[in-house]
């Protein structure tokens, strides 16, 4: 039993001027619009849910299948499937109104033209807090080379959105790059107001008693614990390289590996496909940051956000 | 929405019925009395480096006693895992997911006729029950068995209403307000179920399904029944139904859905498709519909929330 009087560990936290009562959100793509996941799970607990990527018109995806199981983790290409912003403004985020939690809304585009349309459909969308910036889509003027390989490319997209958007912009990095610092950089001098990281990391796995590729894509993103120390590693190069904050995730499953993803510099962390093994995972994560806070006499979380250097 | 649960289920038991193939009993304290036929559950793996759930139908649920039953084939290490498992031994479940089977469309008498009128019964086909073929091939089924025990209970249970409520009238009249859906009391007639089971080699289950009505047997060897496949059995006994529900291999699933717009049978497919979750959030598992989905917003339907059961009208294969 607590006493009365016994101080509530602080775990609030804030990103681009929006405060979070604590710092677990959900990873996109992993949560749907939260609809599903309700069921399980009291959605008013979570620090945000970030909704599945959206574009400005329906996307009908990739063929099946579109995802597998490889050791501690999983690969997906889901292809960006979504019912276009219209649809998602009417009834996922009139869905999410009725909860006390913040909406973070995750944005795809074929082109810098349809990111921006859709960033403006969603300029007086009240629910939505922050928007999520996915630049890892196919970019189809380059040739389906994903827009956040190149940080010239990531600087100019992430203006371009700037001018566009009325949320505070996060833009969600591909760690499929050389130098992620480097990205990184590039963002925070478009106007970016804080980083997610990481999206998937490129992979295949190969069926061998068909003999094919296990995916209908041939390739896909890998996610889960498999990727989390990889995460952690580029989380901490671009805390040091960035001052804004970043939303880290990657294979985070409990209070464990979300510290780790805090003190390497995140600010929040997401948690993807935990979900999709424990429906209460991000539940779970809360309760063991606040078991920590209490054990370690831990003020507030923000005393444990990049204290590692 | 339906409910769904998550909970730790208890093995009962666990026993080889054909090679590679197990026969396991759990009990559960919400699932089984929630489960439809045709619904499935996520069950997980205790290796925590497998993280997906692997989607299996409901074989068996008991309400009373909250035994579930559930009926695999070694495919790979998950399964190969759950083959082992003892009694005693516990697996986290998520379900019942998914529609499962609409029950009410092998009570119906609405649009029965078209398909009727090609044997001369449409007259009589309101009152002497629908035809429903119960089709299952290999390790589809075990839905099948759970499916063919609804099916007569709920025939009884509307037989005794009707008996109860006296006069045939009373029992007509409350048929018309059936519409609403699978609870509707006042079934007209018991359907006559056939199932029609299509194995390799070895057979598994055939017994399960005799209680409930005309059993026929496909075996690509040979062995058993007609040499081939189930719409070879179909054609040789010179099968007829009025509803088709089916479950099994996708060429199977597609020579049905072939041979139900040739003859212009109501048919119902249960399909298969890799999960991530389970429960209609992360856009794993959708088939091609016919038509834009209205959750999708594209020709998208998801097969664990929308399916697993879909009227193959409305399905490309
Ligand atoms: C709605 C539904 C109901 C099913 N009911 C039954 C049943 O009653 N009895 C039965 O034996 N099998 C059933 N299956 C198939 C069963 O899910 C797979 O055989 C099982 O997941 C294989 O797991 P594994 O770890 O042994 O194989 P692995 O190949 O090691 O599995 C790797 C991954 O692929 C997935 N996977 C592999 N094969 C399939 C498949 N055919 N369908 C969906 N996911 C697959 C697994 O879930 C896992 O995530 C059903 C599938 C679906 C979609
Ligand atoms: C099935 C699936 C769908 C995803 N969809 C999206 C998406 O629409 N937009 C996006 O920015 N990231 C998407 N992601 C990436 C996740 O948000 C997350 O960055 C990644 O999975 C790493 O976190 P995890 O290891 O906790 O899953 C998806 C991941 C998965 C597994
Ligand atoms: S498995 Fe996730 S939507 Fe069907």
């Amino acid at each position: 039993m607590k006493m009365e009087d016994d101080a509530m560990p602080d775990m609030s936290v804030e990103i681009a001027g929006v405060r979070l009562k604590n710092p677990v959100m959900t990873a996109s793509g992993t949560f749907g619009s939260g609809q599903e996941f309700s069921e399980f799970i009291d959605l008013n607990r979570l620090g945000a849910v970030v909704t599945k990527g959206v574009a400005s018109v329906p996307w009908p995806g990739n063929p099946t299948p579109r995802i597998c199981e490889t050791p501690s983790g999983m690969l997906n290409a889901i292809g960006l499937q979504n019912p276009g912003v219209e649809t998602f403004r009417e009834r996922d985020l009139k869905f999410l109104e009725q909860f006390d939690t913040r909406v973070v809304v995750n944005v795809c585009g074929h082109s810098v033209a349809e990111y921006v349309d859709c960033v403006e459909k969603l300029a007086d969308a009240k629910r939505a807090d922050l928007l999520e910036i996915n630049i890892s889509c196919p970019n189809v003027k380059e040739g389906g080379i994903a827009f956040g390989t190149d940080p010239r490319g990531v600087e100019e997209i992430t203006a371009a959105i700037k001018k566009a958007a009325k949320q505070p912009v996060i833009m969600k990095l591909s760690p499929n790059v050389t130098d992620i610092a480097e990205i990184a950089r590039a963002a925070e001098a478009g106007g970016a107001d804080g980083l997610s990281m990481i999206n998937t990391i490129t992979g295949m796995k190969i069926d061998i008693r068909r003999r094919t590729y296990a995916l209908a894509n041939r390739t896909g993103g890998l996610s889960g614990p498999a990727i989390h120390p990889i995460a952690v590693r580029m989380v901490y190069q671009c805390a040091q390289a960035v001052n804004i904050p970043i939303i880290g995730m990657g294979g985070i499953t409990d209070a464990e590996s979300a510290l780790e993803m805090i003190m390497a510099g995140a600010t929040a962390v997401s948690v993807g496909t935990a979900n999709f093994h424990d429906q209460t995972t991000t539940l779970r994560v809360v309760e063991g940051i606040r078991d920590y806070m209490e054990q370690y006499h831990v003020e507030s979380i923000r005393d444990l956000i990049g204290c590692v250097r | 929405m339906a409910e769904k649960f998550r909970e730790q289920g208890v093995v009962l038991s666990n026993g080889q019925i054909g090679t590679g193939i197990f026969d396991l009993k759990l009990k559960t304290d919400k699932i089984a009395a929630a489960a439809k036929p045709g619904q499935f559950v996520s069950i997980y793996s205790n290796d925590k480096s497998r993280l997906l759930p692997r989607p299996i139908s409901i074989c068996g649920a008991d309400s009373e006693t909250g035994e579930l039953r559930l009926t695999f084939r070694v495919a790979g290490k998950g399964t190969e895992e759950f083959s082992r498992l003892a009694a005693g031994e516990k697996v986290d479940l998520v379900g019942p997911l998914g529609n499962g089977f609409p029950l009410e469309r092998a009570f119906a008498t609405d649009d029965s006729r078209n398909c009727a009128d090609r044997d001369g019964a449409a007259e009589s086909v309101g009152v002497k029950g629908r035809r429903v073929f119960l089709i299952g091939g290999g390790i589809g089924i075990p839905p099948m068995v759970q499916l063919a025990k609804t099916l007569t209970e709920r025939a009884q249970a509307a037989g005794d209403t009707a008996a109860s409520a006296g006069s045939p009238e009373t029992f007509q009249a409350s048929a018309g307000s059936q519409a609403a859906g699978a609870n509707a009391v006042g079934f007209q007639a018991a359907p006559f179920i056939t199932s029609v089971l299509g194995f390799r080699d070895e057979l598994f289950l055939v017994d399960d399904l005799k209680p409930y009505g005309d059993v026929v047997i496909a075996t690509e060897d040979g062995s058993c029944g007609t040499k081939g496949n189930v719409l070879d059995a179909i054609r040789e006994k010179n099968l007829k139904a009025d509803v088709i529900y089916a479950c099994g291999p996708t060429p199977m699933l597609r020579a049905l859905k072939k041979y139900a717009e040739e003859t212009g049978t109501e048919c119902w497919l249960s399909l298969e498709e890799k999960m991530a979750c389970g429960i209609g959030a992360c856009l794993s598992c959708v088939c091609r519909s016919t038509e834009v989905d209205g959750h999708s917003k594209v020709k998208n339907k998801r097969v664990c929330t929308e399916g697993p059961v879909f009227r193959s009208t409305d399905i490309e294969l």
